[in-house]
């Protein structure tokens, strides 16, 4: 499974990372949403799909494409 | 359960609709929705959209083709009317009724009127976002009625469009209902910075043609007027449907306002053990959690529903970020200083921290939210100055 983030939309919530920050991480100075991999491990699926449905500003896309 | 019928289509009855189809239910799904529109965020439209920098287009919270894959029966533009409850039926305002076995609530607030104003904008909708921006745009001055979150935001707006602003409000500071004196202070101090002038303190009597009376007798010329004083839940379309409807929707702990009847979003007044009473939380994270937390609780998966309370404002430049509660309490700087002009405070009452805020520092706010529920006087040895 593979996450997408699109940074223009992020307001900076923080809630992905509080999901899983194994996959999501915050730019120091404004907060938008940064991946720490793309790649998501299988262990920390479910906490991604969460984090795609909770995300206040829809920024977060799952794709499960192997490529 | 055969039909699922879903009132309001703002972002909890979305998440609700979704929840369920997700779950498994497969049967008729209807989502009503007094506006003309499919589903859209509403934080934007006191920031992007009437700053210009988003059309409105950009707010759908799903692609159109989205209610087809999910198998909805959509009316949107069609109000509801009154609630048949032993009927199991909701009515509409073209004359037809909507049957249900089971019903989520999730009209929403409307804005509060100014009493005694006339030509005043309100913000809401996406339609009034428009017409505000573009009021705005050829506004050279403009007063706005009420210091909340949306008063404040409208004000920075209004400011970056390049009218001048006076926010009014009978209360001593702006936020302080969700903040505090302290912070309120800052907020205004941010404003005024930026131009922004502040009448605390002081109540509107009348406002029209352009004029607005305060009650200390003073008046301000205004070529735009706009009142965001508060909202009220949407509920007259339950009255005598034998809903408690004291302050919103009344629930329970499991969204549940009657018997197969849940309710989600700004309309709930939900059960505050803290207070004995009932609140309402109008926040957008509030929406999701709660619309998905009565879809699951009306399959079975019963769950009290505990929301994270995370909300968020941009005040110009100056992005607020909050979770819990920030009431009669202590409110101290954990991380960085007021005088950066970024940090993150933690408010105490009763021993614990109950609250944590992130001021333009969203990732030390993000790692401060772990200290919610922690005692108060962890590591307060090493900490910085109390706000309140």
């Amino acid at each position: 499974m593979k996450v997408e983030v699109e940074a223009d939309k992020c307001i900076a919530s923080g809630q992905c990372v509080l999901l899983s920050d194994a996959v999501f991480d915050q730019r120091e100075d404004d907060g938008i949403v940064v991946l720490r991999v793309n790649d998501v491990p299988s262990s920390e699926e479910d906490a991604v799909r969460s984090a795609e449905r909770i995300c206040p500003a829809r920024a977060i896309r799952l794709t499960t494409s192997g490529g | 359960m055969r039909a699922v019928v879903v009132v309001g289509a703002g972002a909890a009855g979305l998440t609700a609709v979704e929840t369920l189809r997700e779950h498994g239910f497969d049967g008729r799904l209807t989502l009503i929705g007094a506006e003309p529109h499919a589903p859209y965020d509403r934080p934007p439209l006191s920031k992007q959209v009437l700053l210009g920098s988003w059309e409105p287009d950009r707010l759908a919270l799903r692609p159109p083709g989205s209610y087809t894959e999910l198998g909805l029966d959509t009316r949107f533009g069609r109000q509801a009317t009154g609630l048949d409850l032993p009927g199991r039926r909701v009515r509409l305002d073209d004359g037809t009724a909507v049957a249900f076995d089971a019903l989520v609530i999730a009209t929403g607030v409307r804005p509060r009127r100014l009493p005694g104003a006339e030509g005043v904008c309100y913000l809401r909708t996406v339609e009034d976002a428009v017409v505000l921006r573009e009021r705005l745009r050829s506004a050279r001055r403009t007063v706005v009625v009420g210091a909340g979150f949306l008063g404040v935001e409208i004000a920075a707006a209004a400011r970056s469009l390049g009218s001048t602003v006076t926010v009014v409000d009978p209360l001593p500071s702006p936020m302080i209902r969700q903040f505090g004196p302290a912070l309120g202070e800052l907020v205004r101090a941010a404003g005024e910075e930026r131009g922004v002038e502040f009448r605390m303190g002081v109540g509107v009597t009348t406002a029209d043609a352009g004029l607005v009376r305060l009650d200390d007798g003073t008046t301000l010329a205004a070529d735009v007027v706009v009142a965001a004083v508060g909202a009220e839940p949407a509920t007259e379309w339950l009255a005598g449907s034998g809903l408690d409807l004291r302050g919103g929707v009344r629930c329970d702990a499991f969204c549940r306002a009657a018997d197969g009847v849940y309710v989600a979003g700004d309309v709930a007044a939900n059960p505050d053990p803290a207070t004995g009473t009932h609140r309402r939380f109008e926040h957008r994270m509030n929406a999701t959690e709660q619309g998905r937390r009565a879809a699951l609780n009306l399959l079975g998966h019963d769950e009290p529903f505990a929301p994270s309370r995370f909300f968020w404002t941009d005040a110009g430049d100056i992005r607020i970020q909050a979770a819990g509660t920030f009431a009669d309490g202590e409110l101290t700087v954990v991380d960085g200083s007021v005088a950066d002009g970024k940090f993150v405070a933690a408010h105490a009452a009763g021993g614990r921290v109950t609250g944590i805020l992130g001021w333009n520092n969203p990732r030390g706010f993000t790692r401060a939210r772990g200290r919610l529920g922690a005692p108060a006087g962890e590591g307060k040895s090493t900490e910085g100055k109390v706000l309140t």
